[in-house]
């Protein structure tokens, strides 16, 4: 006893030390600091600090503009494009137009007959009724022949990703091997703003239907080859052991037990990839997609935010009567069919089409077969004249406040100024330094390193400046972001009823195509950064609220009676049970909140935020290879890298994106 | 065992897929070659109406070119008319392959021209919309009005404190909009030894919605602008003289655009038609070749779709049974 007591306060630091050793995220940052205190000196005296610096960077553009002119040259002349760039795109040509001639056929009253009682059949009443709603808004607002064409479109998009999709996901989910190639490949597709793969499509297919429908086909199908592979690779064993003992074959495994199993996986794919594929409609059209997203973009030409809303309204209505019919089949999985009787029968499908076959006789008989003019309503004006009452009393010398003018002023000179001069101040491998202790921290040194490579991606690539430029629009609203974001959802799961008011606008914002924001926030916010970092926002929160709500009342209940019944106050229970516990969905809330911030930041270009998103814009209006698609490649680079820094672990089914 | 027979039936399920699809597509469209760059959009002469494409560019003086010939082409000829958002240069692209068949306002693409025109003839020029363009850097009437000196791009520099925003920082704003645009504005601040610095908005809607929300505070700007155009009606501008346009500064600017020093030239805007689209198109063609009209018409038709909000097509109803001398000539 007496004998320990000097050397008590000796060996006081020891343990301590060995304690902090032994947590991970130390003895990480440790070993990376060990090797910084190499390779900085050393890099340092090379090439020495600040910017990316010049001898390292590959100039593109030489190659890249002589790719594009070969291509111009020889799109009618060479084999490649004659015998198979030619063949694809005249099949979407036709599949659209077969899909587009019977929908022409079915006539407004037959389509409407058909998508309600698809819906009654599969997803019951209520939905059946949005559906009949849905139609009829969308010949009211004189939008029919257009979303017809969005339509036709779609379907041909999203057969096509299905199909690639869930063959992709079949190779996947039935050989190991190719399931590690194809994860990191899709997990990674699905986290890139779709704006980055617009104009390497239109290089080879010109601008038209086929372009749009190969860039929302690339977009929409990996979700579906994800579910699809999960789905079949999460099949219960126990059940496919039977099978195999009852002597089935490869094949009939496949087809009695795992795909059947795999069932509810399977729909939520085709659920997801119906969405990606209708929020690819409205930046489709800036390839010629025509249909409802090419009036958005056209009716925002011309400054005219009404008729925009009127074309995207539509779109938000497509989307949502999609969404909750496949939503909704999964879930009634294995429940008896609904609506009226001969609708639950066996022949139900044929008693769908005898009965869609008669109304659009009927209608044809009637009359017209587009939607009469005269039952349309004019919304635009009205919105906006509403949209100018904002305006005028919003954007300047509001009392007290200050103007949304004001702030937009205050929020680019005090928040996005400093950060985006510290970013492109700082010194190059510094940056890459808190890269890549941010990914090691919350991934494995995989993680670490492909951001560490996609970072130096973008150096080499001799975009370092306008990549920091943007990395500090997406820091800046990715923190506006998930602070409302957090506030408002932790709001929402202790108040039923702020949820239940909440939920139908979370729905319309986060469907609603991002176009139609970019024109009221220049109105109210002035050319620039911070209107981009406002739409970014805006469309990032519905997300972040909806995840963190979910995560928040997912707690396990008897831990929250636990703190009860200890006499844990509200605030309490918020901050020592339920914060700690919903850690992981609110981490998921943020890496959300990252994907979507960016994809917003970058088309923000057309709204003056400059940076990567300008040189992508640039790139399509002038059809110019060499700047487009190196800045395309750096979105893409960090995109990747900021899902890496805010993935932990596992990641789940994500929605919309 | 199990592994390996399930390694099989993935690649026999794959390989007896991807034949299935292959046949599809091939069945679909037949197995010879398949030129891109004759196919039309899917939409077009649906259900045996006869169609024109036409090619809407993003400013409104287009758009009234296109809303006119659209009516006209309706309601006169009994064309189904589709028309497409596109880029200037994608345009060209979309009508050298036929996807549309008509650019009814170009401000000059000399290598497109070049290529296109002169080289693969897939594009006819089919002469002059009849408005002559300019584009140049304006200033808002009420401030020069205050302040006349602004008027001469030598005392720019004076007001470069008051033209100071978030996004310039120390510098005076020059507005510009879409990069697609055709601009020097960047060699010009540099060669000139300008103040300034050359702010984006990124597309013309912005750069619209920046002027008319600068118009409705008073406050003082300079913008990269063009003429014909209907803003100048609900926001009156004066242009800012810059030093004078000269061929040798244009073979200058052409060798390299980054030496730019001098004003911006006038261009007489032209009509340009896809070859299939001339030899085939019938009425139409002869139409889209004979249509011509003055500065101010259009600037009557663009004025009612982009400040009292009318649609294209109410508009263009309008200016049409208000004019019909001018269209009757166009007539086939």
């Amino acid at each position: 006893m007496s004998v320990a007591t000097p050397t008590a306060p000796e060996a006081a630091p020891a343990p301590a030390l060995r304690t902090a050793l032994r947590h991970p995220a130390v003895r990480k940052l440790l070993l990376l600091a060990v090797l910084a205190a190499i390779l900085v000196p050393i890099v340092n005296a090379k090439w020495a600090s600040g910017s990316w610096p010049h001898a390292l960077t590959v100039d593109a553009s030489g190659p890249l503009g002589k790719a594009s002119d070969w291509i111009i040259d020889n799109r009618d002349s060479h084999w490649l494009f004659l015998y198979f760039f030619g063949h694809i795109s005249n099949a979407i040509v036709i599949s659209v137009r077969a899909v587009y001639l019977v929908l022409l056929a079915l006539g407004w009253a037959g389509v409407t007959a058909a998508a309600t009682l698809v819906a009654w059949r599969v997803a019951g009443v209520r939905i059946a009724v949005t559906a009949l709603v849905s139609f009829a808004v969308t010949g009211l607002l004189d939008m029919w022949v257009p979303g017809m064409q969005t339509l036709a479109l779609m379907v041909v998009a999203v057969l096509a990703s299905v199909v690639i999709g869930g063959l992709l996901g079949l190779a996947g989910g039935l050989s190991d091997r190719t399931f590690r190639m194809l994860r990191p490949v899709l997990d990674t597709m699905q986290v890139l703003p779709a704006f980055a793969y617009l104009l390497p499509v239109v290089m080879v297919f010109g601008i038209g239907v086929p372009s749009a429908v190969i860039a929302t086909v690339i977009y929409a199908a990996p979700p579906m080859a994800r579910l699809t592979a999960l789905g079949l690779r999460g099949a219960d064993k126990g059940v496919l052991e039977a099978v195999e003992s009852l002597g089935a074959t490869g094949r009939q495994r496949l087809l009695s037990a795992r795909l059947p199993l795999a069932r509810k996986e399977l729909l939520l794919g085709l659920n997801q990839t119906i969405m990606m594929a209708l929020s690819m409609a409205v930046i489709a059209s800036m390839i010629g997609a025509a249909g409802l997203g090419d009036r958005v973009y056209q009716a925002l030409s011309a400054v005219d935010v009404g008729a925009a809303l009127a074309a995207g309204i539509p779109i938000v209505l497509l989307a949502i009567v999609m969404d909750r019919t496949t939503g909704a089949a999964g879930e009634r999985m294995g429940a008896e069919p609904s609506g009226p009787k001969w609708l639950r029968s066996k022949a139900a499908w044929a008693g769908v089409a005898v009965v869609t076959a008669a109304v659009a006789v009927a209608g044809r008989l009637a009359g017209s077969q587009v939607w009469p003019a005269s039952w349309t309503v004019a919304i635009a004006a009205p919105v906006n004249d509403a949209k100018n009452w904002m305006v005028d009393h919003l954007y300047s010398g509001v009392p007290v406040v200050g103007g949304t003018n004001d702030w937009a002023g205050h929020f680019t000179t005090w928040v996005l100024d400093p950060i985006r001069d510290g970013l492109q101040d700082a010194p190059w491998w510094g940056v890459l330094l808190v890269v890549a202790a941010l990914a090691w921290l919350i991934g494995t040194w995989a993680t670490a390193l492909t951001s560490v490579l996609a970072m130096a991606a973008i150096g080499v690539l001799g975009l370092w400046q306008p990549s920091m430029d943007t990395l500090s629009q997406v820091l800046a609203a990715l923190v506006v972001t998930l602070v409302v974001g957090f506030a408002v959802g932790i709001a929402a799961a202790r108040s039923r009823r702020l949820e239940a008011v909440l939920r139908p606008v979370l729905d319309v914002f986060q469907t609603m195509p991002q176009f139609v924001y970019l024109i009221p926030v220049v109105a109210l916010f002035s050319v620039g950064r911070a209107p981009g970092v406002a739409a970014a926002v805006i469309y990032a929160l519905p997300a972040v609220i909806r995840i963190t709500t979910q995560g928040i009342k997912q707690v396990d209940p008897s831990a929250m009676e636990s703190a009860r019944s200890l006499g844990a106050t509200s605030g309490q229970q918020l901050r020592q049970v339920q914060l700690p516990l919903a850690r992981p969905a609110l981490l998921l809330a943020a890496n959300q909140g990252v994907v979507l911030v960016l994809a917003v930041v970058t088309i923000a270009a057309l709204v003056g935020s400059g940076a990567l998103g300008y040189d992508v814009v640039t790139g399509l209006a002038k059809g110019d290879l060499a700047t487009g698609l190196p800045a395309g490649v750096a979105i893409v680079c960090l995109g990747l890298m900021l899902d890496r820094v805010t993935q932990p672990t596992a990641r789940r089914a994500r929605k919309g994106a | 065992m199990a592994r390996s027979l399930k390694g099989r039936t993935g690649v026999r399920t794959r390989t007896a897929l991807a034949a299935v699809s292959g046949l599809g597509l091939l069945a679909a469209t037949g197995c010879g070659a398949a030129d891109m760059t004759k196919q039309s959009s899917p939409y077009v002469n649906a259900q045996g109406a006869k169609t024109v494409t036409l090619s809407v560019q993003t400013w409104v003086g287009a758009q009234a070119d296109v809303a006119v010939a659209k009516y006209l082409l309706e309601h006169k000829l009994d064309y189904r008319v589709d028309t497409v958002q596109v880029d200037e240069v994608p345009a060209w692209d979309a009508l050298s392959q036929g996807r549309v068949d008509a650019i009814m306002e170009d401000w000059g693409h000399p290598e497109q021209e070049q290529r296109y025109v002169k080289d693969k003839k897939t594009i006819t020029a089919a002469g002059g919309v009849g408005v002559i363009g300019h584009i140049g850097w304006w200033v808002p009437k009420y401030w020069a009005d205050q302040h006349p000196e602004v008027k001469d791009w030598k005392n720019l520099n004076k007001f470069a404190r008051q033209l100071r925003t978030p996004e310039s920082g120390s510098k005076g704003q020059l507005l510009d909009g879409s990069p697609s645009y055709v601009t020097n504005d960047k060699a010009l601040v540099k060669n000139l030894g300008l103040d300034y610095q050359v702010v984006f908005a990124g597309s013309e809607a912005a750069q619209i919605t920046q002027i008319q929300q600068f118009a409705k505070q008073k406050k003082p700007f300079l913008t990269y602008w063009y003429e014909p155009q209907w803003l100048f009606n609900e926001v009156p501008m004066v242009e800012v003289k810059l030093p004078e346009y000269t061929d040798k500064c244009a073979e200058k600017g052409a060798a390299d655009p980054s030496t730019v020093d001098c004003a911006y030239p006038t261009t007489p805007l032209q009509k340009y038609l896809n070859t299939d689209f001339v030899k085939h198109g019938g009425d139409a063609a002869t139409f889209l070749k004979k249509f011509k009209w003055s500065k101010d018409e259009q600037n009557e038709v663009s004025e009612m779709i982009a400040s009292q909000k009318l649609s294209p097509e109410a508009a263009a109803k309008k200016w049409v049974e208000k004019n019909p001398s001018v269209w009757k000539a166009w007539m086939p």
